[in-house]
């Protein structure tokens, strides 16, 4: 899909919890098709202190409402700005960015996210089940305060929690769900984004129960669309940029995970 | 034109710009032999601007000789390949493998790398070293040969002599500056290499006096960058004394940027009545 700089309006702020918040923006135009796993640059301000544009994973992209939605967890200067988006605002966007994940026809499919990480997880989860696959979702939060709203992802699947706190769900990391620690052996794939320290275990449990992995890193970038070679991630072939030959990779490509 | 390691080479902007609609295209730092450059993180985000430390990742010369050129040789504009080493030899073997691509019409020397046969000290910021880097590719090479200065020097015009009487055609500056950045928290550097590269709109009133400085120690003329964002930026560098302009880390943000600057420049010229670009090289008015 051809890259493209882009001007959309904000539709809604919707408020999740005190961190996060899903952007609903549309083209004047009408959105081309959008792949699970691709992302956006917005240009928040390129001021001072916000000068490079910020990596943002698609959420979702609504074909009727020709709306796409961003999942937004305020840690910055620039993510703050985002957040205090209003309808009628504009976004400037590079996009769509990065490759995408694998969408089989089949097999048993668990999605493991953590934090923010289970942004590009809706989508992937919608297209895996209109391909005719079957979906588990296994989604990590710090406490209950800030997971996720689990509305839209319940169409898709089944559903299970872990909090670091145990305020809801299975207490503990998701490692500790026995979607992980029993049950990953009946699964065909997993796919996991969010921290890095999570990531790596879920590749490493993958990896232990002989099960394909794959990874949505996020690597720091300042262009996102290959001409800075900022991002790259060490792969078994040499340095691969994130941001075009990623974000997503198959665990077994990568070098030391 | 677009700056060295900002534009790849090109491709990468083929989607939002006619790269043909450019005076010309740097393309990424080429090196003798393939380098895997430095390990991430190679990035970080300072006020206005970025820090760098890419370590020149490339596949080395063969490689674009074989591979990328004929992929891009088609693109109707001027396309310069930034040469770089760490020995005046590589300099000399990767300029000689580009004298005859018929659509090269010449190579930007980057001598801000390390020397690794003088202990390690850039090539740029030691004006013997620069003066005998330019000669020996001087030597071999045919085409325009752009000699690129670093900043981190104590008088800029020093080199930009030297380097205009070992046989440079053209200066290009500035690279970028040295700089650093810490995650307080973390009590951690932000960069694997701890120290690297700055560039933006941060750098562009240390690169705007070093324009000046050169343009009134040389003759030659002179291709001036250092946070470029916008065709007001582009017109300053010229006033204060370049012949053309490079845009960096600008296409990051905006990979439209270069062609709207030429635009923006159009738009310049005919507000102030000016029909020959040439005559705002090194025309601030000074009473
Ligand atoms: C491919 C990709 C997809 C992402 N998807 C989402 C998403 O869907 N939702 C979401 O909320 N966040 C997402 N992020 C992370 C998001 O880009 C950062 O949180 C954001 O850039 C921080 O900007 P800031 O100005 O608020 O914070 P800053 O003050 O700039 O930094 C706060 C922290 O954010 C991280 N960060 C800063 N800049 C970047 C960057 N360019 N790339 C990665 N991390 C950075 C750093 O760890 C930093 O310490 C994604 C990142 C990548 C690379
Ligand atoms: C990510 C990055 C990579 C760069 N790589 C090179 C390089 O390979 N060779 C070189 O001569 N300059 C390189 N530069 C320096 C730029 O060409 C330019 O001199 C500098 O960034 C200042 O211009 P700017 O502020 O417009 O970016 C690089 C700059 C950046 C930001
Ligand atoms: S962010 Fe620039 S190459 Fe990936």
């Amino acid at each position: 899909m051809k890259k493209r700089v882009e001007l959309f309006t904000v539709t809604r702020n919707r408020r999740i919890n005190n961190e996060y918040i899903v952007l609903y923006a549309k083209p004047d135009g009408k959105l081309p098709d959008i792949a699970p796993g691709e992302f956006v640059e917005i240009k928040v301000e390129n001021g001072p202190n916000t000068f490079l544009r910020r990596p943002i994973s698609i959420h979702e992209v609504n074909k009727d409402s020709n709306e796409m939605l961003l999942l937004i967890q305020e840690v910055g200067e620039g993510t703050r700005l985002m957040v205090d988006l209003q309808p009628g605002d504009k976004l400037d966007l590079i996009y769509p960015l990065g490759n995408s994940f694998t969408v089989p026809k089949r097999g048993k499919m668990l999605l493991v996210g953590g934090g923010v990480g289970v942004a590009p997880l809706l989508i992937l989860g919608r297209r895996l089940r209109e391909e005719g696959a079957e979906v588990n979702f296994l989604l990590g939060a710090r406490n209950r305060e800030i997971l996720m709203d689990l509305t839209d992802y319940k169409q898709y699947g089944p559903i299970g929690v872990t909090t670091e706190d145990g305020s809801a769900g299975v207490k503990g990391f998701v490692t500790d769900h026995p979607l992980l620690k029993e049950r990953l052996k009946d699964m065909d794939r997993v796919y996991t984004c969010g921290p890095d320290a999570m990531m790596r275990a879920v590749a490493t449990a993958a990896k232990g129960a002989g099960i394909a992995c794959e990874v949505s890193l996020e690597n720091m970038m300042a262009c996102g669309f290959g001409a800075c070679l900022c991002c790259v991630v060490e792969t078994k072939s040499g340095n691969k940029n994130t941001c075009t030959e990623g974000p997503v990779f198959n665990i077994e490509d990568l070098k030391g995970w | 034109m677009t700056a060295s390691g900002t534009f790849g080479f090109g491709e990468e902007y083929e989607d939002f710009i006619d790269i043909s609609a450019l005076g010309g295209i740097v393309v990424k730092g080429t090196t003798l032999h393939h380098r895997e450059g430095n390990p991430y993180p190679r990035m970080a985000e300072t006020a206005s601007g970025m820090l760098n430390a890419v370590g020149l990742q490339n596949k080395g010369v063969d490689y674009f000789v074989e591979n990328i050129y004929p992929r891009i040789k088609h693109y109707d504009t001027g396309i310069f390949v930034n040469v770089s080493g760490s020995t005046i030899e590589e300099y000399v073997q990767t300029a000689e493998k580009l004298n005859d691509l018929e659509k090269i019409p010449g190579i930007e020397l980057n001598i801000s790398c390390p020397n690794v046969k003088e202990g390690g000290m850039s090539f740029g910021v030691h004006c013997p070293s620069a003066i005998a880097v330019t000669s020996a590719v001087r030597d071999v090479y045919k085409g325009h040969l752009m000699v690129k200065l670093s900043p981190n020097v104590t008088d800029v015009t020093e080199m930009a002599r030297g380097v205009e009487g070992a046989g440079a055609d053209s200066i290009s500056l500035i690279n970028t500056l040295l700089g650093m950045a810490i995650n307080a928290e973390k009590r951690r550097p932000l960069l694997s290499t701890i120290t690297g590269g700055l560039s933006g709109p941060c750098i562009k009133p240390v690169a705007l006096r070093m324009v000046w400085q050169v343009y009134n120690a040389v003759k030659i003329p002179i291709i001036g960058m250092g946070g470029i964002m916008n065709a007001t930026d582009a017109i300053e560098f010229m006033l204060a004394g370049s012949t053309a302009i490079q845009v960096g880390t600008a296409n990051f943000i905006d990979p439209t940027i270069s062609v709207k600057i030429i635009e923006g420049i159009k738009e310049y010229m005919q507000r102030h009545n000016i029909t020959d670009v040439n005559s705002l090289i090194g025309g601030m008015l000074i009473d």
